[in-house]
């Protein structure tokens, strides 16, 4: 029963999402004020709905309700209570009932917060809004409805993929389609935008939040798909150019060309129409990554079960999205006359070479990620493009956004002096090339990547500290420092999140560059040396776990003698699923992780055992963080701003600096 | 299709596998390893930008189905043999096509995939420049148009 009411209520959202989409958009062409308003209750009784539908799904989880098909699929009576929540989201129909959730979540943000929006615009992203919806519940009524029953319910379910039994990737989807999802709202404004005919300083500042919302999420969530690869794939790496990553990676890089570009909108009501062009293809690429995930035209490490049709279906969702509001670009993009006018030294200058880096780096993953499919259907060549191409082609986007970072960023607006911003990083310039001359000196092999990563995340990093102290003004010491804990939040989170930045390049190349690598047969008993520690296998021993048995090593590592970490890889078996997965352990550390798989049991006796020592690999995870704490920070200054200020604000923006 | 698929395609424990996620891994094995590090560093870098054939999107440096096992001893007695780099690529490439290749070579039709973000670059950036150029004139000065209106006005 409760299922039926979960399969009704969703259906009954889509119908509200109907209406929303059509009448209060008729409302706004027409000027008709009571159209318009029913954008608001439509976009909350959807998410009334939708809510009401998942929550449905979830009780069928958490109660093993073996007549619902993918309950059987992917869940089973002994998986622990977690992994039963999770489970509804590790599969494609109830992935997408929380996509479609989170899109009703954002839709209701709008018409609760939104008050302070003007009427028609309101009304407008609300429908937009609402397309989306009426598209991806068509999507998932017609080829993947969750609530699907099946005649014969068996006993028991065939349980969920043993390597998504975690609690990183419990996490994992839904972060990164708060961030997919969000970036709709972007696209919702900018339709809505050219709709209007009108884009201006206001227009920016209420894109802005959402894009720093999702940018956020999708660096959360990107940030712990790679961390759960890191400890769960058993071998260390954190990032494998796999298609469905740069499905993630390209919104998110468009996304903070976005958050750039809007910034311009905001300040300088200049960059309109490439603004507004961006926010469509942000969406655009967040469809593409939901087609290439879901259609299986790519092969993928992450192999949701793949449908034909469903891939049909996205393919049109994605060209009637992206083409139909390209075409509305096409026809509308001419009315967005830019104001601010800016000299080429200038702040703004400095963000369009953001800009045309950040898009040009998303449309090399792009060309990247397809190229395989364009090669086998138009070339008849079966190639593949993996993690060199990336490599060779992606990092010199890096290396040039990471140069031209601290300079761009203490530019002034409108018109810049490049001499007094290289003035004041002068020590910044000399401290990151003293730490990567260090690096050099101290590193026992001679690659150059360690270095010039240090040298340049520090370059990064530093550059953030010498633009937040710039702008302290020009008294005291003491006075400078009283000044620092005033400076608005904006300031504070710009310098943290291009400080994260920095952290992130610098963790990444250190991990490339000065990871240590031991494979070898172990006996019981035996030590053996992995760098300046030394590493003794004490005892293997069969385990019995929740849903799975276990083979655990116990081994101790010390160094000078004192004990440094016990740790228990495993090789579990989940016997229902009939798959076994190596559990990882691993010692973190602030300046290394020692990362100990345990193999197999070899003939002559003893084990395999493959250890690591991987440098500053909390660095990494840490350098996301700093990124998405430093969007939260900012975010936090936009709220109290456009709430406190928006009635004395003036339209044309602040004056140049 | 290709020529190794009909060979794994038959065997029932591979099809499973492929229907999985990507397999956590037992990757390199102690045995396989050559005693020469310098040999050893080689095979390895090699091995790192080979595709494992039937699984979905690894190295077989990382991959534990047999065929990657397969394909890195094969590196090992090769470079054993005395081959350059090169030439144990290209032993590789001769038997499982090219699709094993994770750095597509930059030749043939692949200088589109290498060179279109190079050349998307230049186009923006002249695109920007062209842009920036239109950006300043209007202000500077007025159209013959305005011009004449001016001077129309001006003559009242």
């Amino acid at each position: 029963m409760i299922v039926e009411l979960g399969h009704f209520a969703l259906i009954l959202a889509l119908m509200v999402a109907l209406v929303q989409s059509t009448l209060p958009l008729w409302g706004a062409h027409r000027g008709d004020g009571g159209l318009m308003a029913l954008a608001v209750p439509a976009a909350l009784i959807q998410l009334a709905l939708v809510a009401a539908s998942f929550a449905a799904l979830t009780w069928a989880f958490v109660n093993s309700d073996f007549s619902l098909a993918v309950v059987v699929q992917n869940s089973h009576t002994e998986k622990p209570l977690i992994y039963k929540i999770s489970g509804v989201w590790g599969n494609h129909e109830g992935s997408l009932l929380l996509w479609v959730l989170i899109l009703a979540v954002y839709g209701a943000a709008v018409a609760l917060f939104g008050g302070n929006l003007p009427v028609r615009l309101r009304a407008r992203v609300l429908s937009v809004q609402g397309m989306i919806g009426v598209a991806f519940m068509l999507f998932m009524l017609l080829t993947s409805n969750p609530f699907w029953r099946l005649a014969a319910p068996p006993l028991d379910g065939q349980d969920l993929n043993p390597l998504l039994q975690d609690p990183g990737l419990a996490f994992h989807p839904p972060f990164l389609y708060l961030g997919y999802v969000g970036l709709s709202m972007a696209y919702s404004f900018a339709v809505a935008a050219l709709i209007e005919g009108k884009v201006d300083a206001a227009w920016g500042r209420w894109v802005r939040p959402w894009t720093l919302v999702s940018w956020m999420f999708l660096t959360i969530g990107i940030g712990l798909g790679s961390w759960w690869a890191y400890y769960e794939l058993g071998w260390g790496g954190f990032w494998f150019w796999d298609p469905v990553e740069n499905a993630s990676f390209m919104p998110w890089l468009l996304a903070i060309a976005l958050l750039h570009s809007a910034i311009v909108v905001e300040k300088r009501e200049s960059l309109k129409a490439w603004t507004i062009l961006l926010a469509i293809m942000a969406f655009g690429f967040s469809l593409i990554g939901t087609f290439i995930v879901r259609s299986g035209v790519i092969t993928s490490v992450h192999a949701f079960a793949n449908d034909p049709d469903r891939g049909v279906f996205i393919l049109m969702i994605l060209g009637l999205f992206t083409g139909g509001a390209l075409v509305l670009f096409a026809l509308r993009a001419g009315a967005m006359e830019a104001k601010g006018l800016f000299s080429v030294v200038s702040r703004e200058s400095a963000l369009v070479a953001n800009n045309i880096l950040l898009a040009v780096a998303a449309f090399v993953v792009f060309i990247g990620t397809i190229w395989p499919l364009v090669a086998e259907l138009l070339l008849g060549r079966t190639l593949s493009v993996g993690e060199p191409f990336f490599n060779a082609a992606f990092t010199p986007f890096v290396v040039g956004l990471a140069l031209i970072l601290p300079p761009g960023a203490m530019l002034a607006w409108k018109r810049g002096a490049l001499e007094r911003s290289f003035k004041a990083l002068v020590p910044a310039l000399v401290l990151s090339f003293a730490l990567g001359a260090l690096a050099y000196a101290m590193q026992s092999n001679r690659t150059a990547l360690g270095p010039v990563g240090l040298a340049l995340g520090a370059w990064v990093l530093f550059g953030a500290l010498t633009d937040l102290w710039a702008r302290t003004g020009r008294n005291g010491l003491g006075a400078r420092v009283a000044r620092l804990t005033r400076l608005p939040r904006s300031d504070w989170g710009k310098a943290v999140a291009h400080g994260g930045l920095g952290v992130t390049i610098f963790a990444v190349s250190a991990m490339l560059a000065w990871k240590v690598e031991d494979i070898r047969v172990v006996q019981i008993g035996e030590t053996f040396s992995l760098g300046a520690y030394e590493v003794r296998l004490d005892d293997v021993r069969e385990v019995k776990g929740q849903n799975y048995d276990s083979t655990m090593g116990f081994l101790t590592v010390t160094r000078n003698g004192a004990v440094v970490a016990e740790l228990t890889p495993e090789k579990r078996f989940y016997p229902v699923a009939g798959m076994p997965t190596t559990e990882a352990a691993i010692d973190y550390s602030y300046l290394r992780d020692l990362y100990i798989v345990l193999g197999d049991r070899q003939q002559s006796g003893g084990w395999a055992v493959r250890s690591y020592i991987e440098p500053f690999a909390n660095w990494l995870w840490g350098g996301c963080l700093l990124m998405a704490f430093g969007g939260l920070l900012s975010l936090s200054d936009r709220r109290y701003r456009v709430a406190a200020g928006a009635a004395k604000r003036t339209p044309v923006g602040v004056p140049a600096e | 299709m290709r020529a190794w698929w009909g060979r794994w395609a038959d065997c029932p424990s591979c099809a499973l596998a492929l229907a999985l996620l990507a397999t956590p891994a037992a990757a390199v094995q102690p045995d396989e390893m050559l005693a020469d590090p310098g040999l050893e560093a080689r095979a390895r870098e090699i091995s790192r930008d080979i595709r494992c054939p039937v699984c979905q999107g690894e190295t077989i440096d990382d991959s534990s189905a047999p065929i990657s096992r397969d394909l890195r001893l094969i590196i090992r007695e090769r470079l054993v043999a005395g081959d350059t780099d090169a030439e144990v690529v290209d032993y590789i490439v001769a038997r499982y096509g090219e699709f094993v290749l994770f750095n597509p070579r930059a030749e043939g039709s692949n200088l589109i995939l290498w060179l279109a973000g190079p050349a998307l670059l230049l186009a923006a950036i002249a695109v920007a420049v062209a842009a920036q150029r239109r950006r300043i004139l209007p202000e500077e000065q007025l159209t013959q148009a305005e011009e004449a209106r001016l001077t129309e006005i001006l003559k009242d």
